[in-house]
């Protein structure tokens, strides 16, 4: 009974609800925030994926985009906030204690809820990211405002309210959500589904300080440990630049080895469609789509994959689609760029093979050497 | 095990075991339903043509709450070759009527309204649970039944088989055998999606109206086989199915066919744009009489399909399941309420009231039509459908060729495939078959 | 322990179709599941149950006729399901829905035991927000414990939990104190089946249905369309593209060699990219 059960039936216009009449004292917000993600030092670029959208929302209104930072005092917290500025931030929120060194609900909701009382902003953007949602969802309850989950598209309309574009039903559907008379209007967006930036090297002039006002008493859950998943060899599908996937097509987990084979001599990362994945062939991370990672690879090559919506939605942000498909009709061949009607069991064994000497054109040389 | 014993099991929640369960839960009995698919009717597949008369007589007022798609008011016989078809369409609006007479449905939905009322009844309901065997006792008397849960026996004074075509509990326990090759039928069904308004434009229908194709020729590569097509609400069910005996014999793929006969010239238009959300096959009994098995014995009755109760001439097989299972569940309550033991000897009440119902009339009446379809395929899927359309064609076109030449030419392309003699004999077969 | 499972009922939505002109959900025909990522959050209830003692109550807001996936739940094992359903509550919103959800399980608190843990899914399959759980933690004011891939243990008398929680980079090692809300990962459990008695007992329990007014909503404008601050002005089908894909035909050149000559015209820069990337490694 949530977003969706509206978007079978769409409220008529005219209903009341759907008129804008905002109330005084929410006519006080301004300005775009983007909540710039950081853990443990390592700043989310997802963060810089929507101060780019920031921007553009900001340019609109003629309002300043700002950048929200929490973090624990020093070097890595205060370089967030000023490539921020590199990447389009007018101004930045900083607010910076110990407490926030690992991230955790009950004080990072604080933090921000804080600031939004405080500074009074009409969009807040947070990445759609296991920390971002986890934090979007409770600041958004704690201030009784609506948020947005997962958009595709942000743009604001004539009357300068946020139109906030998702998909719903698993991709069957897009719907535009707005949050008329509540403020601020909060979006997550995933990661890659914005473009990245340009970064241009500017100062950080307006830097704001906020104090948390928190002891550690205060807060309840403790972290016992971090294990980061350079540990573990998690992969990077979301960055990386090239990616090699496979589907129900290939037929068996053997035949997935030629996936990753190709994938091995492109230096890209291999991913899969949901069925390798519940059928326990491949890993949960590398499942590419709705349910799985969205990625935005320059080259994206889909092997014995049929192109299902789920699966579209995650990979459509590519910038070269290449599919190796049986079936002419497959649906893949839809959205892809280049398509090749073939049993891709035969075919990426010497794919891989003209890749490899394409690629190291003096390989011969050395080996010769 | 269970603790707790029940008057009935019944293994199942199709047609069949839904008019039996009901029957028994509302006079009373302590009724215990098992059905393997997620819900009931997930798994069930038919065309499908609901017929009223005997729904009516297990809920009367069904038609205020049952999931019915459309009511018929037209039915069309098309005969086919590769490019044409002749048809004969009836259409009437006395099928308009206050109390429709049959309407086409969607299992999946039917069947778990149908088991609503069941579970309303009293019966208690539970899915996703196979049954894996019958447990008898020392005197080899059923007297209930083991499933695939854990602690999954459970006992009852009578067990009602009702799990369908090629149910395995029945032919696992010795009670019948499996179905022959060319007894059984493998038809395969793809439900097409499309708005509302296009369906009612492409068949001309209005409102709640339907209608329904049925087809043969040589869609069916000469096999003894049908397709048919039904329009639903915002679906079209579109399907073909032959004896598996000439899929043997033929090599060709119920898959295979599907996709030809809708790349017929008179289907494809019909379904243009669709979008396919279900494919699915299943068996349909056509040994007609001649099949039937042992239909009860000592703590056991067997009813609808997997008793091949099934009128494959017209096409009835939901109709028969559910006065099957109706009659099993009279016949049940009665001995119960006699409290009589259910012995094979006091459940041959069952087959009294079934030998003078309307089921084995019908299924006598067409004792020797399966048999007849079988030897003559050839002709009446191959032969007969290419001529009829070459003489239809021969009448229609307008060609300068002198109206007594054709039709001399038309009969003789008849004479020439088939020898007098031979049509002679086909009508005389038929004639009999049919009486 | 009390233990309260959030789940709901949606339509299975690889079965879902859009009509065409209207571009409104064609319901005909589409099954209704649980939502998978529920089961998960069920699984580790039930297994928390089975270790601590304690009950299982699943509770979900939605239509009549998601009573059947409260049965099921209770065939896999939960002891008790409550359905939250009223007119009132149609059309909410993440921050509606979450009103509902909270009130009705405080109201099963105050009837059945203050619970000590909440399930709830990590996202649902049509809402798919994943913002359900942690607005419903903020309104009962419990600790909020997302993305968890496993429960590491419990300390009934010191009422602590420890969980190790997905984090973007890492995963992060958590104590909390009880009552807190869990939202639990996929893919880190395997819903039991339930036995032969479990199932029929459920076929024969009686789901507890409240109205708003049962469950103790005293502010009606806060539930459903009305509580909702987000609005959804327009619903569309995703646009196809215009242009198909290039088909490569191989001709006499193998197909691999004509694919990669296609792949490096389309995109020029990618070879010296790829050449680069292979000396790397
Ligand atoms: C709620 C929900 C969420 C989902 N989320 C995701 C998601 O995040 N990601 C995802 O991928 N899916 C997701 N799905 C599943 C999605 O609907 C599809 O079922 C899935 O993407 C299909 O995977 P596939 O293409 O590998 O398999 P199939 O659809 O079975 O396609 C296999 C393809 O391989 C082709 N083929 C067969 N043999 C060969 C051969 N030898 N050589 C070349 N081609 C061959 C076939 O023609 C076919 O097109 C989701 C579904 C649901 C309901
Ligand atoms: C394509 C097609 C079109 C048809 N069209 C029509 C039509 O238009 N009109 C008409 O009247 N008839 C039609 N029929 C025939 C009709 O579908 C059947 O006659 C009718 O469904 C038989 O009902 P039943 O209850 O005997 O079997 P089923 O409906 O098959 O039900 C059997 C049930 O038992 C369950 N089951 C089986 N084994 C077990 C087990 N071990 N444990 C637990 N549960 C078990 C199954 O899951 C199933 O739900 C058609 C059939 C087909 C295949
Ligand atoms: N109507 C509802 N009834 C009960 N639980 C719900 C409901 N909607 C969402 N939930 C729970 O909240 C989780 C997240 O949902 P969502 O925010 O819609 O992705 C789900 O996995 C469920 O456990």
């Amino acid at each position: 009974m949530s977003q969706p059960t509206k978007a079978a039936t769409p409220a008529p216009a005219g209903r009341a609800a759907t008129k804008k009449a905002l109330s005084e004292h929410l006519k006080a917000y301004k300005h775009v925030w983007v909540f710039v993600e950081q853990e443990r030092g390592q700043i989310h670029p997802v963060s810089w994926e929507l101060l780019g959208a920031g921007r553009k929302l900001a340019d609109k209104l003629k309002v300043d985009l700002a950048a929200v930072v929490l973090g624990p005092p020093g070097v890595a917290t205060q370089n967030a906030a000023a490539e921020a500025f590199c990447y389009g931030a007018d101004l930045a929120y900083v607010v910076a204690d110990e407490l926030l060194a690992d991230y955790r609900n009950e004080p990072y909701t604080k933090a921000l809820t804080d600031l939004v009382n405080a500074y009074k902003p009409e969009i807040l953007l947070l990445g759609a990211t296991t920390l971002g949602r986890d934090l979007a969802g409770a600041v958004a309850t704690t201030l009784l405002t609506g948020l947005t989950a997962d958009c595709t598209q942000l743009d604001v309309d004539d009357e300068g309210s946020l139109a906030a574009t998702r998909p719903t039903f698993g991709g069957s559907l897009m719907c535009t959500i707005y949050t008329l008379n509540y403020r601020p209007q909060m979006a997550t967006v995933r990661p890659r589904v914005m473009a990245m930036p340009e970064r241009k090297e500017r100062p950080a002039t307006r830097v704001i300080e906020h104090p948390l006002g928190m002891v550690e008493d205060d807060i309840v859950t403790k972290v016992l440990s971090f294990v980061p998943d350079r540990e573990t060899s998690r992969s990077a599908l979301a960055y990386a630049d090239v990616v090699v996937a496979g589907g129900l097509g290939l037929g068996s987990p053997e035949n997935f080895q030629l996936v990753r084979q190709l994938a091995a001599v492109l230096g890209a990362e291999y991913g899969c469609s949901r069925p390798l994945v519940q059928k326990g062939w491949v890993s949960s991370d590398r499942q590419i789509g709705q349910t799985g990672k969205t990625i935005r690879p320059r080259l994206y090559i889909a092997a014995g994959i049929s192109g299902a919506i789920q699966h579209r939605v995650g990979v459509e942000g590519a910038d070269l689609i290449v599919a190796i498909n049986t079936d002419k009709n497959a649906p893949i061949f839809d959205f892809a760029h280049i398509g090749i009607v073939t049993d891709a069991i035969r075919l990426l064994p010497p794919l891989t093979e003209a890749f490899r000497r394409r690629l190291s054109p003096h390989s011969r040389d050395r080996i010769a050497s | 095990m269970v603790e707790e014993k029940f008057d009935a099991i019944v293994i199942g929640a199709g047609m069949a075991g839904n008019a039996a369960a009901l029957t028994m839960a509302e006079r009373g009995l302590k009724v215990l339903q098992i059905e393997r698919g997620e819900y009931p009717g997930s798994k069930n597949v038919q065309g499908a043509i609901l017929y009223s008369d005997m729904l009516e007589k297990l809920i009367p007022n069904f038609r205020e709450d049952a999931p019915l798609e459309r009511h018929l008011v037209e039915q069309r016989f098309w005969m086919m070759d590769d490019r044409s078809h002749v048809g004969l369409h009836y259409r009437s609006d006395d099928f308009n009527e206050q109390r429709p007479n049959r309407y086409t449905i969607i299992r999946a939905q039917f069947d778990k309204w149908f088991s609503k009322k069941v579970q309303e009844a009293g019966a208690v309901v539970i899915c996703e649970t196979t049954v894996t065997e019958l447990l008898r006792n020392v005197e080899g008397r059923v007297i209930g039944v083991r499933t695939d849960r854990a602690a999954g026996q459970v006992l009852a004074d009578v067990v009602v088989l009702a799990e369908g075509v090629n149910g395995l509990i029945g032919t696992r326990a010795g009670l019948r055998d499996t179905p022959k090759p060319a007894n059984v039928a493998l038809a395969v069904k793809e439900m097409h999606f499309l708005p509302r308004e296009t369906i009612e434009a492409r068949f001309n229908l209005k409102g709640d109206e339907g209608t329904v194709i049925e087809v043969a020729g040589t869609i069916t590569r000469g096999m003894t086989g049908m397709g048919f097509i039904y329009a639903n609400k915002e679906c079209i069910s579109l399907g073909i199915g032959c004896l598996v005996s000439e899929f043997q014999r033929a090599g060709e793929t119920p898959y295979g066919l599907l996709e030809r006969f809708k790349r017929h010239p008179s289907v494809a238009p019909l379904i243009e744009g669709s979008e396919v959300k279900e494919y699915s096959a299943h068996l349909i009994p056509e040994g007609g009489y001649k099949a039937i098995p042992q239909l009860y014995g000592d703590g056991w009755v067997v009813v609808g399909d997997a008793a091949q109760l099934n009128n494959a001439i017209h096409r009835e097989g939901s109709n028969l399941a559910m006065t099957s299972g109706r009659l099993a569940g009279e016949a049940i309550f009665q001995l119960k309420s006699r409290r009589e033991p259910m012995t094979a000897e006091n459940l041959t009440l069952y087959k009294t009231m079934l030998d003078k119902s309307f089921i084995m009339k019908d299924l006598k009446k067409y004792k020797d039509m399966p048999a007849l379809l079988h030897t003559q395929s050839q002709n009446f899927f191959l032969t007969y459908p290419q001529l009829v359309s070459k003489a239809m064609q021969a009448f229609v076109r307008v060609d300068g060729v002198p109206k007594l030449e054709k039709e001399k030419l038309t009969v003789k392309s008849f004479v020439a495939a088939r020898s007098w003699l031979g049509l002679f004999w086909d009508a005389f077969r038929l004639a009999r078959a049919w009486r | 322990m009390h233990i309260v499972v959030c789940i709901k009922q949606v339509p299975d939505s690889a079965q879902i179709r859009v009509h065409p002109v209207t571009n409104t959900i064609m319901r005909q025909g589409v099954p209704t599941i649980i939502n998978p990522y529920d089961l998960f959050a069920l699984e580790a209830a039930l297994q928390l149950r089975d270790k601590f003692g304690g009950e299982v109550t699943v509770v979900t807001m939605g239509p009549p006729s998601a009573e059947d996936s409260l049965r099921k739940a209770l065939t896999f094992g939960a002891d008790r399901a409550v359905l939250l359903t009223d007119r009132f509550f149609a059309g909410a919103d993440t921050l509606a829905t979450t009103y509902a959800l909270a009130t009705a399980i405080r109201k099963v608190g105050s009837t059945f035991g203050v619970p000590d843990v909440v399930f709830t899914g990590k996202q649902t399959i049509d809402g798919d927000t994943a913002q359900v759980g942690p607005g419903i933690a903020k309104r009962l004011g419990l600790r909020q414990l997302t993305y968890v891939a496993r429960i590491a243990g419990v300390d009934p008398s010191a009422r602590t939990i420890d969980v190790e929680r997905r984090s973007e980079g890492g995963v992060q090692v958590l104590r909390t104190k009880l009552p807190c809300l869990i939202t639990m990962l996929e893919a880190t459990n395997e819903i039991r089946r339930g036995s032969m008695a479990e199932a029929l007992r459920a076929a024969r329990a009686t789901i507890i249905k409240w109205s708003a007014q049962d469950a103790g909503v005293e502010d009606l404008s806060k539930c459903g369309l009305k509580g909702s601050p987000t609005i959804v002005k327009k619903v569309f089908a995703p646009g196809p593209r215009t242009t198909k894909a290039a088909m490569v035909e191989a001709g006499d050149q193998p197909p691999a060699e004509a694919l990669i000559e296609e792949i490096f015209k389309q995109q020029l820069g990618l070879e010296a990219k790829l050449v680069s990337i292979a000396r790397g490694f």
